[in-house]
């Protein structure tokens, strides 16, 4: 056992508005400037819907991730880079994005507003380029298919529909039946990193005291493999400074004991923080493993903090008390391990991803269906004076899942590689903790009721009150879990975020590093 | 005039190239960058990047080949079936070398999101290029049979440069075309720290050797939970 430490992530996306405050926060400290206006290090899309870069998903275009070798035993390479194919493609990659699958960025031209001479019509403040100064067509923009579910440009699109019958996918539009939701994305910081693995330059690695995985700039030399190589397209390249860049995890932050830009700025505080330990010597295992048992082997990964063995190869292999603490107060480990309610995205490229997702829940359970005349409604369903029923009664909790707006399909392709049964597991968990609340406080379900449901769901009400305390009333200490930095090791420590506002985010204290000649 | 030219330029392009190509690494490491514009440009780049480089490759492979081995050269040119298919494979590749920077340079004008990242350096590097190529080609075809009399002439020329004993006699005899393209060689060599060629001098032969994952402490974590050790750790370097 090689015990490491990793700064993790939950989402819960039940929580999620889609205010993108979290992109803005994380824009204004790190990609506000030449070269980078076109990078969201943190973005949020619509699901479902193409994303960001258009169809990042879509790994017949993008070559990302790591892939199981044809005709190895157990083993995996990867997809579109590494050491042969990422030497011969050096001088062109042929599976990297342009800067047309994100967006050209622009502004516009404000000051004809001011400097217009007086005249009938009235001025216009036309879009130009941020990259030539000319005027362009915006064809592209973030978050350009913000909550357009349903459209054919973007919604219909999704990769993710790809297994789903045309029947299924016209259910899912049906203007009265359609639903979305939101899924922020950053660094995923992962166990196996692919970015890290096709770097011809040896620039991009993950830290060992805190799994944070970050681009040398020094180092980078524009060969691009990473942009190609992660499979979520989290890598993004600099055009004016030849160098490749990432979400950093705000370390700055973190070690000095703050929570990154975006989680500290949600305002749904949706985002939970905290240090999970794993077992690094079966990484290479979990990676390889068959589909049908990858996500369970990485969560095996996972290490339980306060059994004695553990602790005592994590002390062993250097772990600080303070970081064994936070670990054991983990709203992480709470989430992915305790309660079993979060899961990876896309665990099927295979690169361990360690930003961990609580599935929504919203927009699969509200089910609406044409009412009945005279039908027999469970006593708790509202019963709207419409010929159209908002129906979450919990009556038909069971069944409700598998007919849900979603379908589970759709979720288990984004989540858990296709596993609809580990979908519905965390779903009825969630409406469980849902259930039991609502006998505590609304009082219309039985006591009974409430803890059969729970019992289903494989809770117990002491887990169910937790689950909804972290969920719900979760105060900021409780969200973020940093193990308190230790002097010797912290590096950035003493800066504050503000004064490398700006800069390239990775060390350039001076001013921003100048492009080569 | 021969002398300044093929004595002192060449000593005077290498020291520049050497004490400049240092300094760029140690002072101004953050500028060594192949500076690609694939990410504003794609299809274009694909043809010119693609015959340029090959080309390139096994052109500069012919010219370090004649001047390491002159003998093996000239043994190898003695059969006239073997020196006509070696000069041939030169001046393809040397012509693909010039159709691929052709490419290149239009690219750089039509596209305008490359046209703004493209510093005055660049287009005097490829002008530059661009002549030597041109040079290179008409030396090939006018002055028959190249291969031959650069290890007979040219290769003695370079050696004695390396064992500083510079002997310039069979150099200031030849035609202008070949002076020409020989100080366009130094130039280019005296151009490689300050330009982006500097690229191809960190081409990222490592990474066959290395494992691909890299994983980094800042601090060593034995030593720094040792009480007896922890002020007395430095930090190792690693970035």
């Amino acid at each position: 056992m090689n015990v490491r430490s990793q700064v993790s992530m939950v989402f819960h996306l039940d929580k999620c508005i889609g205010c993108h405050t979290c992109s803005i926060a994380c824009k204004n400290i790190w990609t506000d400037r030449k070269g980078a206006e076109y990078m969201w290090w943190n973005n949020v899309e619509t699901k479902p819907g193409t994303g960001y870069p258009t169809k990042w998903e879509d790994q017949s275009i993008y070559k990302g991730g790591w892939q199981k070798t044809e005709g190895g035993e157990n083993e995996i390479s990867l997809r579109g880079a590494g050491k042969r194919k990422g030497l011969l493609n050096i001088f062109h990659n042929p599976n990297m994005p342009v800067i047309d699958d994100y967006y050209e960025p622009f502004t516009y031209k404000y000051l004809d507003l001011i400097e217009s001479p007086s005249m009938d019509d009235q001025p216009t403040a036309r879009p130009v380029s941020l990259i030539t100064g000319r005027p362009i067509d915006i064809k592209m923009g973030p978050n350009w298919d913000d909550d357009l579910s349903g459209t054919q440009d973007f919604a219909r699109k999704d990769p993710n529909l790809e297994n789903l019958s045309p029947a299924e996918q016209e259910a899912m539009f049906q203007l009265e039946r359609m639903a979305f939701f939101y899924l922020p994305r950053i660094c995923n910081h992962c166990l196996n990193p692919a970015c890290v693995a096709s770097c011809p330059s040896g620039a991009i690695y993950k830290r060992g005291e805190d799994g944070v995985v970050l681009i040398n700039q020094n180092v980078c030399r524009a060969w691009r493999m990473c942009v190609t190589a992660c499979p979520y397209k989290k890598s993004y390249y600099n055009w004016n400074t030849g160098k490749s860049e990432k979400c950093i995890l705000c370390y700055p932050r973190i070690e000095a004991g703050y929570a990154p830009a975006c989680m500290h700025s949600c305002v749904g505080r949706i985002r939970y923080l905290g240090v999970l330990l794993y077992d690094a010597d079966r990484i290479e295992q979990a990676a390889a493993s068959d589909d049908s048992e990858l996500v369970q082997k990485q969560l095996d990964l996972l290490l339980d903090p306060c059994d004695p063995a553990v602790i005592a190869a994590a002390k062993e292999n250097g772990i600080a008390d303070s970081t064994l603490h936070a670990a054991q107060n983990s709203p992480v480990y709470k989430f992915v391990k305790e309660w079993k309610l979060a899961l990876p995205l896309h665990p099927e490229f295979r690169t361990l991803p360690m930003l961990f997702y609580v599935p929504p829940l919203l927009p699969v359970m509200a089910t609406i269906r044409e009412k009945i005349k005279d039908q027999k409604l469970h006593d708790i369903a509202k019963d709207w004076e419409d010929t159209w029923l908002y129906d979450t009664s919990t009556q038909e909790l069971w069944g409700a899942i598998d007919q849900a707006r979603f379908p589970l399909k759709y979720m288990a392709n984004l989540f858990s590689n296709g596993d609809q049964n580990l979908m519905k597991e965390k779903l009825l968990k969630l409406m469980a903790v849902r259930i039991y609340r609502r006998h505590k406080t609304v009082g219309d379900v039985t006591e009974e009721k409430s803890n059969q449901v729970l019992k289903e769901a494989g809770l117990t009400p002491k887990m169910a009150e937790a689950i909804y305390a972290l969920t719900s009333l979760a105060k900021f200490d409780d969200r973020f879990v940093i193990p308190a930095a230790h002097r010797e090791q912290a590096i950035e420590m003493m800066e504050f975020t503000g004064d490398v506002k700006g800069s390239t985010g990775f060390g350039f204290k001076d001013q921003t590093a100048k492009r080569g000649l | 005039m021969n002398t300044f030219f093929f004595v002192i330029y060449p000593y005077l392009a290498f020291f520049i190239f050497c004490v400049g190509f240092v300094y760029r690494y140690k002072q101004t490491g953050f500028q060594v960058s192949s500076l690609s514009s694939q990410f504003l440009e794609s299809r274009t780049l694909y043809w010119g990047v693609m015959l340029f480089h090959w080309g390139i490759m096994v052109v500069f492979l012919g010219h370090l080949l004649a001047f390491l081995f002159p003998k093996g050269q000239l043994l190898w040119n003695t059969h006239p079936i073997r020196l006509i298919l070696l000069e041939v494979t030169g001046f393809t590749f040397g012509l693909l070398v010039f159709v691929g920077l052709i490419f290149l340079i239009l690219r750089r004008f039509i596209s305008k999101k490359v046209f703004t990242v493209t510093s005055k350096m660049d287009f005097a590097l490829e002008f530059l290029l661009l002549a030597q190529v041109i040079l290179g080609c008409w030396i090939a075809v006018g002055y028959r049979w190249g291969s031959s009399w650069f290890a007979a002439d040219l290769s003695p020329y370079l050696w004695s440069l390396v064992l500083f004993q510079p002997k310039i006699k069979a150099v200031s005899a030849m035609p202008y075309v070949i002076q020409f393209h020989i100080i366009g060689a130094f130039t280019i060599l005296l151009l490689i720290p300050f330009t982006r060629l500097v690229h191809f001098l960190v081409a990222p032969f490592h990474y066959i050797w290395r494992p691909y994952q890299r994983v980094m402490w800042n601090w060593d974590p034995k030593k720094v939970r040792s009480a007896e050790t922890v002020w007395t750790v430095t930090r190792p370097r690693n970035n």
